[in-house]
């Protein structure tokens, strides 16, 4: 069979959603907040949902999600989304909000912000992108980086001595009474992709069940930052940062997975 | 039994050359090009045709979204 008399529009099995937008992403070759975007858009649309959600882009490299995402958005300032989005659901309870947030915005930054929605119980849903380190300024150390990991401001490495430890908000956030539905997860190949995007779907009804804050992390690539190609981030990724945040779910339902 | 038989086609201006499509294909269908788009980056294309099933593992690891996916079943 000729490959013309495959490609017609009743063989279509997958195209890139209408809720992403045709401009060129403004990420790196193989960056993972690509494939974040793509999923968490799919999930929307699969919900048909996509006129009553209103998203929160942060400030890192995801800073222009809004010119990607097809649904209505707002900028916060570096690390307040969750206070903006908490504002906009207050307003709008009806409405679906969620955040997209790196982990400087998240962790490092928006701490205080995270914690306090989290334990207020704010019913919105944090898609938080942790690729240890601030990937738009240039690869400079996160509170997420890992113990020795090199960065632009650890260049020998991290020294947990001097420089304190990681920090794993997701296990953090999921000891908060205020969450419902905490995972970790990863885009980086076809099975952990579509598991990733049944999690944000997890993430999205629950919050249409007003149960509380679902958070979904991806551990995700940052090549140009950790001075990698594409797909050798992605291996390095698989030995070094899972290890340390390993992928799963730690709440559910309201109740902490294997006794974390 | 039934065979699938599948077609990518890639959208090449907007294709980083990441490879992580290629990597991802369980059946090495993919290969990147030696030219480059107008980015400059060497984009993916489906080097072996025959080989393609249309499981969409390229697509859906795509980071820029980049990749269509078709499929048939053929009846032997
Ligand atoms: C108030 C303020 N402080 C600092 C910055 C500089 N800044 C921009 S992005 C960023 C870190 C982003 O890292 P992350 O959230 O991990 O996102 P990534 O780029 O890695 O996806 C920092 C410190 C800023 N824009 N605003
Ligand atoms: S700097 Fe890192 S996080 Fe930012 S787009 Fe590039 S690879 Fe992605
Ligand atoms: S659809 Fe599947 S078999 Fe075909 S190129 Fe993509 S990954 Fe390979
Ligand atoms: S994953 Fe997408 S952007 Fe990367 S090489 Fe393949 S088609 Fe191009
Ligand atoms: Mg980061």
């Amino acid at each position: 069979m000729d490959i013309k008399d495959i490609i017609k529009p009743e063989n279509l099995v997958y195209q890139k959603t209408s809720l992403m937008t045709d401009k060129p992403l403004s990420y790196c070759p193989g960056c993972g907040h690509g494939t974040a975007h793509r999923i968490l858009m799919e999930v929307i649309e699969e919900m048909g949902i996509q006129s009553e959600t209103i998203g929160v882009a942060p400030v890192g490299c995801s800073v222009l999600a809004y010119d990607f995402m097809n649904v209505d958005m707002v900028g916060a300032s570096h690390g307040r989304a969750p206070a903006v989005a908490t504002g906009i659901k207050r307003c709008w309870p009806e409405k679906f909000v969620y955040t997209y947030q790196g982990d400087g915005d998240l962790a490092a930054i928006g701490t205080a912000e995270t914690i306090h929605a989290a334990n207020r119980g704010e019913n919105i849903t944090i898609i938080f992108i942790n690729n240890g380190i601030y990937g738009m300024t240039g690869g400079q150390m996160a509170p997420t980086t890992l113990p020795g990991m090199k960065t632009s401001t650890s260049p020998y490495g991290r020294d947990l001595k001097s420089m304190g430890n990681p920090l794993k908000m997701t296990e953090l956030l999921a000891q908060l009474p205020g969450t419902c539905y905490v995972t970790r997860q990863s885009v980086h190949s076809p099975r952990n992709v579509r598991r990733a995007k049944k999690a944000i779907r997890a993430a999205f009804e629950s919050q249409k069940e007003n149960k509380g804050l679902s958070l979904v992390e991806i551990v995700s690539n940052c090549n140009s930052g950790w001075k990698m190609e594409p797909v050798a981030s992605n291996e390095w990724m698989v030995d070094n940062m899972f290890p340390f945040y390993p992928l799963g779910d730690i709440k559910v339902d309201g109740k902490l997975v294997n006794n974390q | 039994m039934a065979k699938m038989k599948g077609a990518i086609v890639v959208d090449l201006e907007k294709c980083k050359g990441c490879e992580v499509c290629r990597v991802a294909c369980p059946n090495d269908v993919i290969a990147m090009t030696n030219e480059v788009n107008h980015k400059g980056y060497h984009y993916a294309y489906q080097e072996h045709q025959d080989a393609c099933v249309g499981c969409a593992n390229c697509a859906v690891v795509c980071p820029d979204g980049v990749i269509t996916v078709y499929k048939v079943k053929l009846s032997d």
